[in-house]
């Protein structure tokens, strides 16, 4: 009986703690929801009734919205899709053969994997400078994949090494070539792998903000993380209209909720996936 | 095992298979980073904006850093908020999964559902709302603290001071960071089993007992790795710093080590300044990362 009380009380907790987390993110919904009126007011509306979706055709009417929405999808696109193709290769190769600098080769993609982007940023921006790529999508492009390129290639080696090599080689023995059983028996059973992949290599591209403040410097070819910047930029200056900017972020970051939501899982194992077996 | 051990002829194909990753790690990542250790040793002044090549100075620029009283007060502030923000995450975290624990079932997923979308914000979406919530005069954080009876925080300005400033920052790294301390945390909890608790339970250990003699040696490597990447993470917070010196003030009062690189890079120009603190971060991250690297290798060796 006792028991039960107890366990009550800290669900009770548990769910004002998770009120109190998710506030933030409310805040964001509910003040995009709000007319400007209601935000100019001193004491703040905590509940939008009469939602309108003003604050939302406020900012996408800017046109500057488009213009890093395409930056945003060129770069996340190039980066998924050869992240994706240059790490599947190597994780094959790490994980389907044994050969001399194998280690050599995932020592440096850990370390690779923690290297810190304030740490290389000024360097990344005068090689991208020198080649005159900046403030295009191939500049931040390259810097991004080979920023994700190593853990995607640490998580989809579990993936490829979870496949018995067997299958293939019996799909190899009925008469498929060796790239048939690949395409056939192995890429299938990969799929959850790279689709995990995928999102992470999406989630790095469409987020980032460092790397791209400094190889993208001029306002047209912003990407939506520097387009956004702009609106708090601009707040230290005028009146910020709050609820615009709310609005602003909503559009970011509900693509990237949605995604995030379907991997979470994978990330964090594949983070501490050692230390928890272990 | 022994299926790869059968392949271990002499092959070409991992080799080629490696070129590509092996390619854009050397372009991305390799070659900057060669190219900022060569560019640490050379000085850069007026006339090197000017087109004058810098002359090779060798390691003067990492005396000359040595004996910069501001830089070491950033590297001090960077720490001191690193260890703060990453101890503060730590405890948290793992309260929240001891919580998880022992909380129906319902409430254990409105949690869960609460820290994933926190978790899930962008960083920069996040920081606009943050900021948005410490507004000065209209924000919903001084309204709230404001309700409290005796407390008088009306229009109280939160960037204006470095302390409050650094204190809103860690505020917001936290909240983003915790639930991966709690979700991996968590995950490590489900490992410890039903039976060895409850032997200690009929054994007549009380719930501290428990926690420090069964619950703790268990999630020990869970904790460690997570405490070691929230070192490693909190020591570079860029975009966080950024817009709040956007929001509030851009004084060197409110820098860490990124704004700091990015300060001497950008404005100044001085890239062999720059260089040199980088490496500086590098060098401390790669140190504080080796454990980590090596139980990730062990891993692997399984």
């Amino acid at each position: 009986m006792r028991a039960r009380v107890v366990k009550t009380i800290w669900s009770v907790v548990a769910i004002f703690i998770a009120i109190a987390w998710v506030f933030p993110v409310y805040w964001m919904v509910n003040s995009s929801l709000l007319p400007n009126v209601r935000l100019q007011s001193f004491i703040p509306t905590f509940i939008p009734f009469g939602g309108s979706l003003d604050n939302f055709v406020n900012a996408l009417s800017d046109g500057s919205f488009y213009a890093a929405l395409g930056m945003s999808v060129g770069i996340t696109l190039t980066v998924v899709v050869f992240c994706l193709l240059f790490a599947f290769l190597a994780a094959v190769a790490i994980s389907r053969f044994r050969f001399r600098g194998r280690k050599s080769f995932i020592i440096a993609v850990l370390i690779v994997q923690m290297l810190p982007a304030e740490g290389l940023f000024i360097a990344q921006y005068k090689m991208v400078a020198s080649v005159g790529l900046l403030d295009s999508v191939i500049g931040p492009s390259i810097i991004y994949i080979a920023a994700v390129v190593p853990f995607t290639v640490w998580m989809l080696r579990g993936f490829v090494a979870g496949i018995p090599a067997d299958l293939e080689e019996a799909a190899m023995v009925d008469g498929l070539s060796r790239f048939g059983a690949f395409m056939r028996i192995t890429f299938p059973l990969l799929a959850p792998g790279l689709v995990a992949s995928g999102v992470y290599a999406f989630l790095q591209a469409w987020n980032e903000f460092t790397v791209a403040l400094v190889l993208l410097p001029s306002e047209a070819n912003q990407t939506l993380p520097l387009w956004l910047r702009g609106f708090v930029q601009a707040s230290a200056t005028r009146a910020t209209d709050w609820g615009q900017v709310m609005a602003a972020s909503t559009l970011v970051a509900v693509p990237v909720i949605i995604f995030f939501l379907i991997v979470q899982g994978r990330l964090t194992s594949g983070l501490v996936s050692g230390a928890v077996k272990g | 095992m022994s299926v790869t051990l059968a392949r271990r002829r002499k092959n070409r194909a991992p080799y080629v298979l490696l070129i590509p990753a092996v390619a854009i790690l050397a372009i991305g990542m390799g070659y900057p980073l060669i190219w900022q250790i060569v560019t640490s040793m050379q000085e850069f002044g007026l006339q090197q904006q000017f087109g004058k090549p810098a002359p090779f100075v060798f390691f003067d620029n990492y005396i000359e850093l040595a004996s910069r009283a501001s830089l070491w007060i950033v590297v001090g502030k960077s720490i001191l908020f690193c260890l703060t923000t990453a101890v503060v995450t730590l405890a948290i975290g793992t309260l929240l999964a001891l919580l998880m624990n022992i909380i129906s079932k319902g409430a254990r997923i409105t949690l869960q559902i609460s820290l994933l979308l926190a978790w899930s914000m962008p960083v920069v979406a996040a920081m606009t709302v943050w900021i948005w919530l410490f507004d000065r005069r209209r924000g919903a954080i001084n309204y709230l603290l404001d309700l409290i009876p005796g407390v008088e925080m009306n229009r109280f300005n939160w960037l204006e001071s470095p302390l409050t400033f650094f204190i809103v920052a860690s505020i917001i790294v936290i909240w983003m960071s915790v639930p991966f301390v709690a979700f991996s945390t968590y995950a490590g909890l489900t490992q410890v089993s039903e039976e060895v608790m409850e032997a200690a339970q009929l054994d007549g250990a009380n719930g501290w007992q428990r926690f420090w003699g069964i619950i703790l040696p268990m999630i020990r490597p869970v904790i460690a790795i997570v405490f070691l990447l929230q070192v490693i993470w909190d020591l570079r917070v860029f975009t966080q710093i950024t817009m709040l010196q956007d929001a509030g003030s851009k004084s060197s009062d409110f820098d860490l080590l990124g704004t700091y690189i990015y300060k001497l890079g950008t404005k100044s120009q001085d890239f062999g300044m720059a260089s040199a603190v980088s490496i500086l971060v590098l060098a401390i991250t790669i140190l504080l990362s080796w454990f980590y690297i090596r139980s990730l290798l062990k891993e692997d060796e399984q």
